[in-house]
This record gives structure tokens, sequence and C-alpha cells, in this order.
């Protein structure tokens, strides 16, 4: 290899770190600046409504099936495990633990990533590859605030009401298998629930869990679509992106949460 | 679609969202079974806890009458200091005996009170004198080897 080709490489490799760093700051300063700027989103609050409806009321389908089918999974394979142990009757404190603890904000995240995120990211990069925003510009409507910021708002408040949905959906998916088909005791089933989940640590540790990933996924989302290379290819790239950077997202989230909450929880 | 139906769909979305959250609350946590009635603090020295744990029960006679909220380690007499909230309504005598026991063969541990014959009533920041460490399995286990030697010597002689 000579050195003109190696020095080439090198200089590529720094280019693309450079821009990488680039582009955290920029989305930084983005994201500052429409929390800055959420004024308008409180203000004509019909606006996030609006938003609150194509994030959430639209995704509710969704969230509720994949939440019963969870729960009941969650049944039959935590059942298929516990009666090993002759402990059939923790079947309620296994699906809720799971669901309220993990299963709810992770995979609500992941379904709402891809099912509002990327239709967030397509609307505002197919706004600016339009130049609908630039015609805001012109008629000097802040573009941040009168688009980015309603949806990141909109998103924010559905997401916990998602991931509490989904919970609660795969509670009962867990109690209609565990209960009404295999047949476990139902007061055994609630009553040991009961006694182990944790309104503190367990469930509201869950709505905080699903509040960041809530920020973290329409943060992504906004700022992908508002970052777009104003083209067809772009906004899908800009899409696809969105979707795999919010997953990782929330799955690297969930790891730093869980264990800032539940380890070292003794007490 | 205007906007008093879009309205109306995510005031139920948002009224859904909070009943699934109060469902989870009350339903699957145990906030309907916290008492917010008034409880008077006692506190016991038990040589070992075994897996005690703050906020485990605290019952008499098989039902829930307190809860622990805190464990600690007193350096002075090398015991563990457990406090427990009582609920105002349950009153014991000033002889009653605390003891770390265990449900079922492999459940959680909790602290069972024993009512004693004392005329007095326990107050607020009391110490139970009487009380009995939780079973250590390993010390059961050498203590029932040990008798086994000893009466395998027994028999040899």
């Amino acid at each position: 290899m000579s050195l003109t080709t190696l020095r080439a490489r090198i200089e590529r490799l720094g280019a693309g770190m450079s821009s990488h760093v680039w582009r955290i700051g920029y989305a930084s300063r983005f994201l500052f600046y429409m929390l800055v700027h959420s004024g308008t989103a409180l203000k004509r609050f019909h606006l996030t409504i609006a938003e609150i409806y194509f994030a959430g009321v639209l995704s509710l389908i969704i969230i509720l099936v994949s939440g019963l089918f969870v729960g009941m999974v969650l049944g039959l394979q935590g059942y298929e495990t516990l009666q090993r142990f002759g402990a059939s009757e923790s079947l309620g404190v296994l699906v809720a633990l799971s669901l309220v603890r993990e299963l709810g904000p992770v995979v609500a995240g992941l379904l709402f990533a891809s099912r509002a995120g990327s239709a967030i990211t397509a609307e505002i990069g197919l706004m600016k590859a339009t130049e609908q925003l630039s015609a805001m510009e012109m008629m000097a409507v802040d573009p941040v605030a009168r688009v980015v910021a309603p949806r990141f708002w909109g998103g924010v408040i559905s997401m916990p009401l998602l991931a509490a949905l989904f919970s609660a959906m795969g509670v009962f998916g867990g109690y209609l298998v565990g209960v009404q088909l295999i047949g476990v005791d139902a007061g055994a089933f609630w009553s040991q629930m009961q006694a182990a989940v944790d309104v503190r640590n367990d469930i509201m540790n869950g709505v905080i869990k699903s509040l960041v990933f809530g920020v973290a996924v329409t943060g992504i989302a906004v700022f992908e679509g508002y970052d777009a290379v104003p083209t067809a290819e772009g906004v899908s790239r800009a899409t696809t992106r969105t979707v795999v950077t919010s997953s990782l997202a929330i799955l690297a989230l969930d790891f730093v949460l869980t264990a800032l909450m539940f380890t070292g929880g003794e007490k | 679609m205007n906007r008093s139906t879009i309205d109306l769909w995510v005031g139920v979305f948002v009224v859904m969202g909070f009943v699934a959250l109060i469902f989870l609350a009350l339903r699957v946590g145990n906030l309907a079974s916290f008492s917010t009635g008034q409880t008077y603090k006692v506190e016991a020295k038990f040589g070992n806890i075994g897996g005690l744990k703050v906020r485990g029960p605290v019952k008499s006679a098989g039902v829930v009458v307190g809860r622990v909220v805190d464990v600690r380690f007193d350096n002075e007499s090398y015991e563990a200091v457990v406090l427990m909230d009582i609920e105002q309504a349950y009153q014991f005598p000033r002889d009653t005996t605390a003891k770390i026991l265990t449900s079922g063969i492999l459940g959680e541990q909790y602290v069972g009170l024993e009512a004693g014959g004392d005329a007095k009533m326990l107050a607020g920041g009391d110490r139970l004198r009487l009380t009995q460490s939780a079973v250590v399995l390993e010390n059961l286990i050498s203590q029932f080897l040990f008798n086994k030697a000893a009466e395998g010597k027994d028999a040899a002689k």
C-alpha cells in the first residue's frame, strides 16, 4: 500500500469521525433551540393535540394487540418454566414484573419508533424537500416552533401512556392464558402479583423509562427529519436512520436506566 | 377529520392511558394495600436477620400488621436493628416477642410478632426485648451433623 492511499484512508476516517461529532453537536443545538421555542406548542395546544392523535391514538391498535400477545406468550412460557419448580402460582409476578419493568417500556418504545418515529421523520423531511419549511420562514413563521415542537411534545406525551397501555394489556393477556386457559388459581395470581410489584420501585420506574424513551425517540425522529437531505432518497435514508438509531438508543438507554434503577435495589 | 373529533379521540386515548396506569397501580401493584392510616414505630435487635428486607411484612398470627421500614447494623452490640411501622389499630403488649420467620420453605422472610401478657401496651419508639433470630440453614445443618457425630461416638463406646 502506497503512502498516498494510506494517507487518504486516514483522512477519510478523520473526516467521517469529525462529521459525526459535528452532527451530534448540531443535534444538541437543534434540540435545545426547539425546547426554548416550545412556547407555541404549549400555547396553541391544539397543534400538540393533533400530534398526540397521529403519534398516540393511531398507534393504539398495534400497541394493544402486541401487548396482549406478549402477555399471552409470557403466560404460556412462564407457566411452562415455573411449573417445573412447582411455583406456577408465581405466574402473575413473572408476567407483571417483566412487563412493567422491561417489556412494556422497551417493546412499546420499539413499536413507537417504527410506527410513529418514522412517520414524524418522513413528514418533516418531505416538508423540507417540498420547501414548505422555507415557505414558513419566508412568512416569518419559525418552522421549529410551528412544526417540530408540537410533534416532539405529542410524542413525549403519548409514549408513557402507550407503554402503560401495553403493560396493562400484557397483564390481561397473561391472566387470560394463565388463569382462564391453563387454570392457575386466580386469587394466587393476583395476590402474589400485588405482593411483589411495588408501585414506586417497579411501576414508577417503568413510567420514567418510557418517558425517557419517548424523549429519545421523538428527539431523534424530529432531528432526522429536519436534517434530512431534501430529496426522495434523502428522506428515505433519514427515515431508516430514525428507526435504527432510536431502536439502538432505546436498548442502550434501557441498560443504563436498569442499571441505575434496579441494581443495589435490595432496599 | 376535523378538530373536534381529533380532540375527542385524544381525550379517549389520554383517559385510556391513565386508566391503564391506575390499573397497574391498584390491581397489579400494591398501592391499595398501603394503609395511609396512623402507625407507630417499634425497634427490635436481632442477632441475625437472614434475608429480611426493608418493606418486608410484619405479621402477627399470619395477619400483616405493619412493615419493616429500616434495617441497620448496630456497631456496639454487633446486632441488626430492625425498625418497624405498626398500624395504630393493632396494639401489642410490651413483652411481645419478635421472630424472623420464613413463609414457606423458600419464601420471603418476615417479622412475626407473638403477643405477651403484659398489661402495658407498646408505644411509639419502644424496643422489643424478646427476639429470635433467623434460622441459618448452614448452622442448622452443622448442628445436626455434630449431633450425629456425637451419637456415633457414644454408640462406639
